[in-house]
């Protein structure tokens, strides 16, 4: 079989296409369901927009868009149930949000308050990190860990095109595969790590084809289709829950903007390319699909953008309050109890306060 | 409660009373299963425990202590061993972005209770990458705690103790004292984690060591004295948190100083443990603080190791070179 063959033999799974218009031979989406997930690719769409706007008035220092993703963002958090987890990178806010992470703690890291906002334990949302690929094996560890105690957990693993490059991508898939981890591995690939192209990370016929080598099955799927997003993770997270172990999925999607508000991405990719895949909006096809089945007016749309709204003017509130930082908190959290040095080093922080008070 | 037991068996013997006391301890690593361990310091606890409890990995260290991270998230405490020093290297990342970092990046929501064994330091004629002092690194990295037995109790009772402790632990095994014997009373053991132990009170001079130092330590001490110095020899047991106290209280009370450690002495723990001594003691010493240290330059091949590792000749030619006023 030749490369080219292999690339064949994984299909992208699609139910609508970009019009909106169901696929041949693909099931009926349910249309409540879509519509639920509708919201909330609205809320994720605002919410980028927000955060983009945020950092254009200086409110945040960075912020990596997932515009063009929002149907990976909404779907894989959708398909786990409240006793899985989530491991996210830093591209996945929108994903945080949708698990029900008040956005304002979300982001608070980007403002520079922590280095995480929120609770991970509380939500059952690890950290979010810069370094790539490291969080997956800290998920196989969680799924390990809750395999061993016989409870039914499963966990959601997301990465990036570029980190199927990093070791400990391998070493991640590897691991869950030998010990038959409930561990479900979703790969956004957008085809951009800050600018380096897909082709100079990986000649694999597709990087779900990188599945095999593990003995996991992998699935390719169109990543701005919702529909198919959900029936394949949800495939695959209730494969892990049932002790059928991991399965890698890819999802064909598109960074529309920036690697972040401090790249320039017109140094490495055409505009023609980018409007390609703006045409290709994981929003729209939804819509045109549900306003063509009666489920969605333009009603509804305004109710949903309402909310939206309401959702963006709490996180321009939430970030405008500038909560003065504690130079306590420098030592507090280092160990459970600091050490006798750190007890040390912060007194004689706290004196060059008292000197420059007095 | 004595027994005789090699410094491996006490380690297993931590083990397998922290895994009995506690179902969520599990150990796992390369070839800890079924054959025990490159050093057989995990005998017979698949066996003993089930395959759920002591399990192999695939060979891949980052993965290991990545997989332990998350674990531990999980509310398991495991025990990981890298077979050797410098095999630990590909676990670096993992170590210092994550394991060290987790509980501050979290404000403590989530610390990550995990035992980092690796076997360490050299004196065994290994191959390159057997036989490294890699504890600066460690230490360096704000999060982690360190500790190094020098004798098969403290191996025992560090052990117990770092399984136990809230923050993840690189627990530091000196291989080249894996099969000695030594009468072990396990119930007496000092299991505080931070306190360094004065195991020899001497007048004249004060050296300060960890891990596999600490024999060659009490060595030249005994031989000193039988020259008429009378040097004391404090063991740290642990490197994080640095014990200040027990350390300068010693040098204080001698004015004299020499830190022993086999790792280069550039940048090192060494360096370190000089540097604070002098900082807190100055106006006690008598002389410089001296260090007797490995060379700076990678370890050795087996014939040449013992040029390089401090020995009881080298650490006596740094006490006489103490400025005292009269010789013995």
């Amino acid at each position: 079989m030749s490369v080219d063959e292999l690339g064949a033999a994984v299909a992208t799974v699609r139910i609508l296409d970009e019009a909106g218009d169901l696929v041949d031979g693909a099931d009926r989406p349910d249309s409540d369901a879509l519509l639920a997930g509708y919201r909330q690719l609205v809320h994720g769409r605002r919410l980028n927009e927000q955060a983009g706007a945020l950092v254009r008035q200086g409110r945040l220092a960075v912020y990596p868009s997932s515009r063009g993703q929002e149907a990976c963002q909404v779907a894989c958090v959708t398909a786990l149930s409240e006793g899985d987890w989530l491991f996210p990178t830093y591209r996945d806010a929108v994903a945080i949000a949708t698990r029900g992470v008040d956005p304002v703690e979300v982001l608070s890291m980007l403002k520079g308050d922590w280095h995480c906002g929120y609770d991970p334990a509380q939500h059952r949302v690890a950290p979010q990190a810069t370094p790539l690929a490291t969080q997956l094996l800290h998920a196989v560890g969680v799924a390990h860990a809750a395999r061993l105690k016989g409870e039914d957990t499963v966990v959601m693993a997301l990465c990036g095109d570029g980190a199927t490059s990093e070791g400990d991508f391998h070493e991640a898939c590897n691991f869950a595969a030998v010990f038959a981890s409930p561990v479900v591995f979703f790969v956004q690939n957008n085809k951009y790590a800050i600018s380096v192209p897909l082709a100079r990370q990986s000649v694999a016929p597709s990087l779900a084809s990188k599945a095999v080598g593990y003995g996991m099955p992998g699935v390719r799927v169109d990543g701005n289709d919702l529909g198919a997003l959900s029936t394949v993770l949800g495939e695959a997270v209730e494969q892990a829950r049932r002790g059928g172990g991991p399965t890698l999925v890819e999802a064909d999607t598109y960074r529309v903007e920036a690697h972040t508000n401090a790249d320039d991405a017109t140094r490495y990719r055409t505009t023609d390319e980018v409007d390609e895949w703006a045409g290709r909006d994981p929003l729209t096809r939804v819509s045109a699909y549900l306003r063509g089945v009666g489920a969605l007016d333009d009603d509804i749309e305004a109710e949903f953008a309402a909310d939206a709204d309401r959702m963006a003017a709490r996180v321009r509130e939430g970030l405008g309050v500038d909560v003065a930082p504690d130079p306590d908190e420098l030592f507090a959290h280092v160990y459970a109890t600091p050490t006798q040095q750190l007890v040390q080093q912060r007194a004689a922080l706290q004196g060059e306060f008292d000197v420059e008070e007095a | 409660m004595t027994a005789k037991m090699t410094m491996a068996q006490a380690i297993n013997s931590a083990l397998r009373d922290a895994m009995t006391a506690d179902e969520s301890v599990v150990v796992f690593g390369e070839d800890v299963g079924p054959l025990g361990g490159v050093f057989r310091v995990t005998e017979g606890l698949t066996r003993d425990f089930g395959e759920d409890r002591c399990f192999d990995t695939p060979l891949a260290e980052s993965g290991i202590v990545g997989m332990a991270a998350g674990m531990a998230m999980n509310g398991m405490r495991p025990v990981v061993e890298m077979q050797f020093d410098a095999f630990a290297y590909p676990a670096f990342e993992q170590i210092v972005s994550h394991v060290a970092k987790f509980g501050n990046r979290t404000r403590g929501t989530l610390r990550l209770p995990m035992v980092i064994r690796i076997p360490y330091a050299g004196g065994i004629g290994g191959v390159e990458h057997h036989c490294d002092s890699s504890e600066a690194y460690y230490a360096h990295t704000a999060g982690l705690t360190v500790v190094a037995p020098a004798d098969n109790t403290d191996a025992y009772a560090l052990l117990r103790a770092a399984i136990e402790w809230p923050d993840p632990v690189v627990y530091l095994e000196p291989k080249r004292h894996y099969f000695s014997n030594e009468e072990v009373d396990l119930a007496a053991a000092d299991s505080t984690i931070g306190r360094a132990a004065v195991v020899r009170k001497g007048r004249d001079a004060t050296l300060i060591a960890y891990g596999p130092s600490v024999p060659v330590a009490l060595a030249a001490a005994e031989e000193a004295a039988t020259e008429g110095r009378d040097l004391g020899v404090v063991d740290l047991r642990s490197i994080v948190p640095f014990d200040d106290d027990t350390v300068c209280e010693q040098v204080k009370h001698t004015g004299r100083a020499v830190v022993v450690a086999e790792a280069p002495g550039f940048a090192s723990v060494a360096s370190e443990i000089a540097a604070r001594v002098t900082e807190r003691c100055f106006h006690y010493l008598e002389a410089p603080v001296r260090r007797v240290t490995g060379f700076d330059i990678p370890y050795p091949a087996p014939k040449l190791e013992h040029f390089h590792l401090p020995d009881t000749a080298r650490i006596l030619d740094a006490v006489d070179e103490l400025q005292w006023e009269e010789q013995p």
